[in-house]
């Protein structure tokens, strides 16, 4: 019963400062990681695309997948032992994960709604070419 | 290890909001602003529980990154519908003008 009780966690958790990755542990860093290069591909595609429509393509999706996936990252990350104070913060994270999967796309669609009821139309082939004669 | 891996992450985080920042500045339209200021926020909610691994406090900054998950889905929800309902209006305003030319 000792295993469970919240002293001896904290202690735990300072003492295995480092050197002692499990397998939830690895698989954290890489979902970690993997949520990083979904977040690159928003960000240059915040930056390189020319709409706001073709802008929200990028961010909508990678923005939604990437947080969701660093989330799951970092709760199996805190996750050292399997006891239930550990167990209810990832709960918690995954109430998070779970959170932002409704909110995302709503918040994505109601700007894009918002937006084309503005008369915000997309570019077309006319305005693309005229925005190349204008750089050139 | 697990706290190298928590600050480079967090720094490359950082480092990949800089983009965002720059949308919200030159960004043609106030739509671009608000989709740039919403990713910022919602990626603000992953660093805070960064933040929290760091600090080996992480049933604290969880409860802070729910509340600013909640308060970012409202602003971006609220902003767009005011921008919708003064577009709304403008319309109605030019129907009036044109009614009574």
């Amino acid at each position: 019963m000792e295993a469970f009780g919240i002293s001896s966690v904290l202690a735990e958790t300072v003492a295995s400062s480092a050197e002692d990755l499990g397998l939830l542990q690895i698989l954290g860093m890489l979902l970690g990681i993997l949520g990083l290069v979904f977040f690159l591909g928003s960000a240059v595609g915040m930056i390189r695309f020319p709409d706001f429509y073709t802008r929200m393509h990028a961010v909508g999706k990678g923005d939604t997948l990437s947080t969701m996936l660093m989330l799951i990252g970092f709760g199996l990350l805190t996750m050292e032992d399997y006891s239930i104070v550990s167990g209810l913060v990832f709960i918690k994270i995954m109430a998070i994960v779970l959170f932002i999967y409704i909110t995302s796309p709503t918040s994505t669609h109601v700007l894009m709604k918002a937006a084309f009821e503005d008369n915000h139309m997309p570019l077309d082939e006319k305005d693309l070419k005229k925005r190349k004669g204008e750089k050139k | 290890m697990i706290e190298w891996f928590a600050i480079i992450v967090g720094a490359i985080l950082f480092f990949l909001m800089i983009p965002m920042f720059y949308r919200i500045w030159v960004g043609p339209t106030a739509y671009d602003r608000i989709l740039a200021v919403n990713a910022i926020g919602t990626k603000t909610a992953v660093l805070l529980v960064i933040i929290g691994t760091l600090f080996e406090r992480v049933d604290m900054f969880v409860d802070f990154a729910i509340a600013y998950a909640l308060l970012n889905f409202l602003a971006s929800v609220v902003v767009s519908r005011y921008l919708n309902r003064t577009a709304s209006l403008k319309e109605m305003e030019e129907k009036a003008k044109g009614a009574k030319a």
